[in-house]
């Protein structure tokens, strides 16, 4: 009997429902986990994502024939129930599953378990095949409690401030940007926003999500007390720009010591919207899945170790690229 | 330990060296005698004697993080940091310690003597005991290799500052064997006679590349050329019938070079400084005859006849127990000519000749024609500078010859350790021999950080096959490899062993089947 989900050359596809899930190729019907580039890519004929991200993908990509679905609404083609759930990875991301009277599949997309106080919290689904993210899947990788880092930056943010410079702090433009926002401490001073971030944050307000405020940029580039945000791509002209200032890079990759060294940056945050370690773990034991498939990132590694526990493993090969490398870009 | 633990934060997250010096300041300021003593040893490299082995303090960190000792390593592997993989792998702290620096260290040292079972138990308590941050301190301190982040004119400064005393005065009290077992606080920084210590040398001078026309230097005049050697620099110290001779990496290698013992005859008392090179009726060796002597510790009769080393000579330092490192490079070389004239060509030391010019256009034409003459390159020193200490701008310059290059073409990939734990960093480049490939260089470092994404991306898309963490690549990416030396070598598939290989560029512009051939890099082996 064929199976319900095959790996393809275009990406993950349900033959019998004749859909591909994030596809890196062009297609007619395509489910979208969340819209970084590295899961939402141009060229499809028609999108399906959850309504949070239907102003985000148009951002994005332009025109495109989109649609949206609610966290838990079901829909059927075929024969196979579809269904988006919560994946607190960023807004409007989501788990798929995909549902026939034989098996049931789950492609987790990228998620994290803390809750980030802006995307709705991640929820375990179960199902028999469970397609994980490992982009941190090493033991190394132990987040701290999001309240502890927001700490950190607002005290680096404060002292800052009393030293008269601004801070100017790189976080990638769509989940870092806004979490900082929604999280950091706004009595300090005002939230300043890269274009980049800014229109993203204009996506999402459109969407009905409520933000916390922070401006565009501007030509501000004399307030000491402000947060500067900007896109990793964008930190070295923008830090030109504000002359002296105390430059930090929030991301899960700042946990190692030799990321941040290579980077050279002052002040390494360790943030992530991504699953830790210990959250990887737990999310597959609570999907009760008979065989996980493992993705985007150390996935090997992480394989043979679930393995081990005694979940049945295996890798699949991605299209992904650049996981492991682009450091601050954990899209 | 949290003291010292806030000290290294502080250096951690500041590239200003200033905020540095003031962090340290800020540490010696509060730290007992002891612990001061044991940071200073830590900044200059020195650290207790090993007590227990790395291979078991990865099988206590697996075990104690409850992970399968494969993935203890693989993990390990890509951070590229043992003392930080135990850091972070084992569970957040539950007992707490109020131990310093120097009672953690002296834990360590305790260790030595204990049976397995009882280290293994002393370990795991201290790794309970210490936050995440202070474990990979204390893993550092049993490990070694510890890089703070913090040049040895860093700490000069920060004890300069903290002393009121010349940078110079402290660079030199920091300098020889002493350990915090051997000496204290007291006598190593607040006593002014140092001649209790009569190895003590002097902080090596250390020249800057040459980076402008040699028209900027001034006039001709001012200057000494000399011949750059291609050696190992050195030091000998000559005091009251005792010789001693130090390398740049401040090691004490006299026994490594019996031949200098003979220098006991010569009647002054001196401190040199010069380069040490293989010379064998009066010609000097390749460096791969050097090689054979570095890092011996017995030198055999064999050895010696075959590979004499003698030392190139081009400063003194201190003559007859009187530092002259204040007097001009004139009044220098002056003295230690001076100084030759008593010192018999059955000594192995030779005084490196001054090179005459009286135009920079004659320098530019000498140094073109230098490779016969062994040397890399030229050295210029203003004739009215001191001896300085470190690397500092203005008085001496190198002038090295220009490397040699070759096209070659990448055909394996390694992810990079540590600080590039997430790129591919560490490539193989190939040359063709017929319509073979032959690998023949490995080369790090060259590319910018785009650049290295870029072949990071190509890499992961044009793998054939992985062995481990080395992946073999589809051969399209070409790149010119620039290096300093070259030697028939048996060793390697190539035949041939290059000195200092280096990625110099990317050449998008060139396809693979204009590389260059396997005989065309022989034809350097000649021109040598
Ligand atoms: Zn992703
Ligand atoms: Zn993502």
């Amino acid at each position: 009997m064929a199976p319900l989900i095959r790996f393809t050359s275009k990406g993950i596809y349900c033959p019998q429902a004749d859909v591909y899930i994030d596809p890196w190729k062009s297609v007619d019907k395509a489910l979208i986990t969340h819209a970084h580039a590295d899961h939402a890519r141009r060229g499809h004929k028609g999108y399906l994502c959850h309504h949070h991200s239907i102003n985000i993908l148009k951002y994005r990509l332009g025109n495109i024939n989109v649609q949206g679905i609610e966290y838990e609404k079901t829909i059927n083609i075929n024969g196979v129930t579809i269904s988006f759930h919560p994946a607190g990875h960023v807004v409007g991301s989501a788990q798929i599953k995909l549902q026939n009277n034989k098996e049931s599949w789950v492609i987790s997309g990228d998620y994290k378990i803390e809750n980030d106080n802006l995307s709705v919290p991640f929820q375990p689904v179960t199902c028999d095949y469970f397609i994980t993210e490992s982009t941190f899947g090493l033991p190394v990788f132990q987040w701290e409690d999001q309240r502890v880092v927001m700490d950190k930056i607002n005290k680096w943010w404060s002292h800052n401030k009393e030293q008269k410079v601004p801070s100017l702090i790189s976080a990638y433009s769509l989940g870092k940007a806004q979490r900082l926002i929604q999280n950091v401490d706004h009595s300090i001073g005002p939230v300043l926003c890269h274009p980049a971030i800014a229109n993203t944050n204009e996506a999402i307000i459109a969407s009905g999500i409520k933000m916390k405020e922070s401006h565009p940029i501007g030509d501000n580039y004399n307030n000491t007390e402000a947060l500067f945000i900007c896109p990793p791509a964008a930190i070295d002209s923008l830090s030109k720009k504000l002359g002296k200032s105390s430059v930090a890079i929030a991301s899960g990759w700042m946990a190692l010591r030799g990321a941040r060294r290579r980077r050279n940056v002052e002040h390494g945050f360790v943030l992530s919207d991504h699953a830790d370690w210990a959250g990887l773990n737990q999310a597959i034991r609570d999907t009760g899945a008979q065989k996980v498939y493992v993705t985007h990132g150390y996935s090997d590694i992480f394989s043979k170790w679930l393995n081990e526990k005694g979940i049945p493993s295996q890798t699949v090969e991605t299209a992904f690229e650049g996981e492991k490398m682009v450091e601050t870009e954990e899209v | 330990m949290k003291q010292f633990s806030t000290l290294f934060q502080a250096i951690e997250s500041t590239t200003s060296s200033n905020a540095k010096i003031s962090a340290i300041v800020n540490y010696f300021e509060q730290a007992q005698d002891l612990d001061k003593l044991w940071c200073i040893a830590i900044f200059s490299h020195k650290r207790p004697k090993r007590s227990v082995t790395t291979t078991l303090l990865r099988t206590w960190a697996a075990e104690l993080a409850d992970i399968p000792q494969w993935l203890f390593e693989e993990t390990y592997h890509i951070v590229g940091d043992l003392a930080e993989t135990i850091s972070k792998v084992t569970p957040a702290n539950k007992n707490k310690e109020s131990k310093t620096l120097s009672d953690w260290i002296q834990y360590i040292i305790d260790l030595k003597e204990l049976a397995e079972e009882e280290k293994k138990e002393k370990i795991l308590y201290a790794w309970s005991a210490l936050n995440s941050d202070e474990r990979f301190l204390f893993n550092k301190l049993i490990t070694g290799g510890f890089r703070m982040g913090v040049a040895q004119k860093t700490i000069v400064k920060a004890l300069s500052r903290l002393l009121g005393q010349e940078e110079n005065v402290i660079a030199h009290k920091l300098m020889g064997n002493w350990t915090p077992q051997n000496i204290s606080y007291q006598e190593l920084l607040l006593t002014e006679d140092q001649k209790h210590n009569l190895s003590k040398p002097y902080p090596f001078y250390l020249a800057y590349a040459l980076d402008s026309d040699l028209q900027n230097l001034g006039a001709p005049d001012d200057w000494f050329a000399e011949y750059k050697w291609d050696g190992i620099r050195g030091q000998i110290i000559k005091r009251d019938s005792h010789i001693y001779v130090w390398s740049r990496g401040e090691e004490l290698v006299t026994h490594q070079y019996p031949e200098f013992d003979a220098l006991i005859d010569i009647p002054d008392d001196f401190v040199i400084d010069g380069e040490v090179l293989v010379i064998k009726e009066e010609k000097i060796a390749s460096f791969n005859a050097l090689q054979k002597r570095i890092g011996r510790k017995a030198v055999s009769k064999k050895m010696r006849t075959e590979y004499p080393v003698k030392m190139m000579v081009y400063d003194l330092l201190e003559l007859n127990n009187a530092d002259i490192r204040d007097q001009q490079q004139q009044k220098r070389r002056l003295l230690l000519e001076k100084l030759f004239l008593g010192i018999s060509s059955e000594m192995p030391l030779r005084l490196s000749p001054l090179v005459s010019f009286s135009t920079w256009e004659e320098l530019h034409d000498i140094r073109n024609n230098i490779r016969k003459k062994d040397a890399e390159g030229l050295m210029l020193k203003r004739k009215t500078g001191p001896y300085k200490t470190g690397r500092k701008k203005g008085d001496w310059y190198k002038w090295k010859v220009d490397p040699m290059t070759i096209d070659a073409v990448m055909i394996y990939a390694q992810r990079g350790h540590g600080r590039r734990a997430n790129l591919f960093t560490d490539f193989t480049f190939a040359l063709k021999d017929g319509d073979r490939l032959v690998p023949f260089a490995k080369a790090y470092s060259g590319l910018t950080d785009i650049e290295f994404r870029e072949v990071s991306q190509f890499v992961r898309k044009n793998t054939l096959e992985k062995f481990g963490p080395v992946s073999s690549v589809r051969p399209e990416l070409v790149f010119e490899v620039a290096f300093e030396g070259i030697a028939e070598s048996k060793r390697h598939k190539s035949g041939i062993a290059l000195r200092f290989p280096r990625i110099k560029r990317w050449r998008k512009d060139k396809p693979v089947s204009e590389i260059n051939t396997l005989d065309d890099i022989k034809k350097f082996l000649s021109s040598d």
